[in-house]
């Protein structure tokens, strides 16, 4: 900004200097450049969306939750962009997990000047709404959209923090053929583009790795009655069933598995691997298993901090992806603060430099916008609770190895 | 064989829910000419009521059945006296209306009601607390759950009731009444409006069983779950015969049946091209049959200046 910043800052030092030795009565010194640290607050807002009514307004909460928290924390750090302090402001709008109220929704984020979104929650969502923000040029990253589709679209804004279905539909296959020994499936999906997605990738490994798909069925994400489904699938005995969903129909599915007597184990993804599941099969849900891209809540390197702040905060649990938003929005933070510009523009590109140790764990791209290296870890409901069993790192041929290990240290401790 | 026997159990027990709420489409219909598209949201109503009921007694510890029954008696008084209000503040007023008007009110009043539903339960899918533990009964190698055979059973019963109910008591016949002519029933001194009012009440209260037995069958409600239903109701009861009641029972059962099959069996008959997510197709399809090929329905009467 300043001609000459070393002589701004002797200014400054003078001028505090004086502060310091006249006490109140200093006088008004260095006329001629105000002193950098002069408190110019700039305000810059952050987009969050996600469904915050709906049947999936938990989980859009629970993100939308993350986001405020991250914000707060950010606002009081401190934090400076090239000098200047800023105080950011989080915009949040509800997506309904509608693609269409997706694409309203961003839309009303670009002319509300956000410099970046986190969101939205359902890859239906998240893909039809990234061509508006990269339009406008705007950053996004998805806090869970699992969708491969989301960050093949050539976009430079689009970025996620989960693994993507490509890892976690063959990780879910993998597990079920070599830990499970599972020998034939059905698969089941809610005709989604993330369930469908989530499935088609489950069904390819699975193929591969000789495990028969005796039956491909699908249902939609509004039915609650899978009895005619199910039976059809009962009368080819599979070993298991694997639903690619959300928690309302998954659960009910289960019960309803149960009470035609089918004995097959039942796996999912993300979208089932929630307390909601649970409260919503009751019994039934005892031994159904479920893949999420990540550490378990607990075993993330900044889970416990982060678990205690959010219950004191908004007095419940993390549901399933606060901690991503969370840490999206200190990667956008942390870009702001390499380019020394919250001008979209200028930090764009910065946010595909990221490597950043977060609540989830180290954060980097790749070149679409996919998160390095992310874990999946597989969970079984074991006493009315979702237990982890195992974490698997996907098996993509990207920096496989130490990618995680040295990692700047300096934003850990920054909780 | 037994897949086959599975499918018409669990046909014949989604057909007997759709059964009991077509019968309140259909005698709505009879005696007004009025197509209720409220009542699936009714139903709705009645079930979230059962639920809440069941949520809030879940920890006195009463037996089941007694549970049961006072959810079911909270789900019937609260219908019926919300199937009672509608006809009296949308239904009555727009009597002598052209027929438009009534059937544009119907859908008005259903839209009410969902939302009306979703700021008093919320949006979420709510949740049946552990009540039953039906047992499985064998049946060539097909799964019948004893709670199956409960909800059919008393599905059935509730249908012959009304059939006779109907047929024998002074309330049934002043129904039959006005229903064939309104206007001379009152001149023989039948008191038409509370014959209407009479005929919503009822309608509703057996919607509000219809809504419990969902409730108890898939262990899930949401405020939006009437809608769906009312529509398959209301094929149902065109299928059997619009303002046949009767009729309503028969299009009932088999639509369930149909529906059942047609989901079970797509996969294989269409190569694997078309999948289960298309069943609701089946219900519509055979509305659409029976309007062309057959307009009074199953067992309608053809009696061209009311049908």
């Amino acid at each position: 900004m300043h001609k000459h910043p070393i002589r701004s800052l002797a200014v400054a030092l003078t001028a505090a200097l004086l502060v310091a030795a006249c006490g109140q009565e200093a006088p008004p010194t260095a006329p001629k450049a105000e002193a950098p640290k002069a408190p110019e607050v700039l305000t810059v807002k952050i987009g969050s969306a996600s469904p915050l009514t709906g049947p999936q307004a938990h989980i859009g909460i629970d993100i939308r939750n993350g986001v405020q928290l991250a914000i707060e924390d950010a606002n009081a750090a401190n934090v400076e962009i090239a000098g200047k302090k800023v105080k950011f402001e989080m915009v949040a709008e509800d997506d309904e997990a509608n693609p269409t109220k997706a694409t309203t929704v961003a839309q009303k984020l670009v002319d509300a000047k956000v410099v970046a979104v986190i969101g939205h929650f359902n890859s239906g969502a998240s893909i039809p709404a990234s061509k508006i923000y990269s339009d406008a040029g705007i950053p996004q990253i998805s806090p869970s959209s699992t969708n491969p589709k989301y960050t093949e679209q050539g976009f430079k804004t689009t970025f996620r923090v989960v693994a993507h279905d490509g890892q976690q539909g063959p990780t879910l296959a993998r597990f079920a053929a070599k830990t499970l020994q599972s020998k034939s499936v059905a698969v089941i999906d809610d005709s989604t583009a993330y369930g469908q997605g989530l499935a088609d990738n489950f069904e390819a490994t699975a193929k591969s790795l000789g495990i028969k798909v005796l039956a491909r069925e699908h249902t939609t994400d509004k039915d609650t009655d899978f009895k005619a489904i199910l039976t059809r699938i009962k009368g080819k005995k599979p070993d298991l069933i694997m639903f690619g969903g959300i928690d309302p129909q998954a659960a009910p599915m289960i019960k309803q598995m149960k009470d035609l007597g089918i004995q097959a184990k039942f796996i999912g993804g993300d979208g089932m691997q929630t307390p909601n599941f649970i409260k919503l099969a009751g019994d039934a849900s005892e031994g159904a298993m479920a893949s999420i891209p990540g550490l378990p809540k607990d075993q993330m390197p900044g889970g416990k901090t982060f678990l205690d702040k959010y219950k004191t905060k908004f007095n419940q649990e993390v549901e399933l992806f606060a901690p991503m938003g969370y840490d999206s929005v200190m990667v956008f933070i942390e870009a702001m603060k390499r380019a020394g510009s919250s001008d979209p523009a200028k930090f764009l590109p910065e946010v595909g430099k990221t490597t950043y140790n977060g609540v989830i764990g180290p954060i980097a791209f790749d070149d679409k916008g996919d998160l390095k290296n992310g874990p999946i870890t597989l969970y079984v409901v074991k006493g009315g609770k979702w237990e982890p069993l195992e974490t698997v790192k996907p098996e993509t041929g990207a920096g496989t190895a130490p990618a995680a290990a040295p990692a700047p240290a300096q934003e850990t401790a920054k909780k | 064989m037994d897949i086959f026997a599975q499918q018409l159990i669990n046909g014949l027990v989604l057909g007997s829910i759709y059964a009991l709420v077509a019968l309140g489409y259909t005698m709505v219909y009879g005696i007004l000419g009025l197509i209720n598209f409220a009542h699936g949201d009714i139903t709705m109503i009645g079930a979230l009521v059962a639920l809440t009921i069941l949520q809030g007694l879940a920890a006195a510890g009463l037996p089941a059945p007694v549970l049961l029954v006072i959810a079911g008696g909270g789900a019937m008084i609260v219908c019926a006296a919300l199937g009672l209000s509608i006809e009296r503040v949308a239904y009555r007023p727009l009597r002598r209306a052209p027929r438009l008007a009534p059937l544009i009110t119907a859908i008005g009043v259903s839209i009410l009601l969902q939302y009306s539903a979703a700021l008093v339960w919320g949006k979420q899918y709510i949740a049946l607390p552990k009540l039953l533990e039906p047992s499985a009964i064998d049946i060539a190698g097909a799964q019948l759950t004893t709670l199956q055979l409960a909800i059919f059973l008393l599905a059935c019963a509730i249908m012959a009731a009304l059939l006779w109910f109907i047929k024998t008591s002074r309330m049934g016949r002043a129904m039959r009444a006005t229903e064939q002519n309104p206007d001379v029933a009152g001149l023989m001194g039948v008191n038409t409006n509370s014959v209407i009012a009479f005929t919503f009440v009822l309608g509703s209260a057996i919607g509000a069983i219809a809504g419990l037995m969902i409730i108890l069958y898939y262990g899930i409600g949401h405020y939006f779950m009437g809608f769906m239903l009312g529509l398959k109701a209301f094929t149902a009861a065109v299928l059997g015969g619009i303002g046949n009641v009767g009729g309503a029972v028969l299009g009932g059962l088999l639509l369930g049946v149909i529906e059942s099959l047609a989901s079970g069996y797509i996969g294989d008959l269409s190569g694997g091209v078309l999948g289960s997510n298309y069943r609701d197709i089946f219900a519509f399809l055979v509305l659409v049959l029976v309007l062309v090929l057959r307009p009074s329905g199953l067992l309608g009467q053809q009696n061209g200046d009311r049908a």
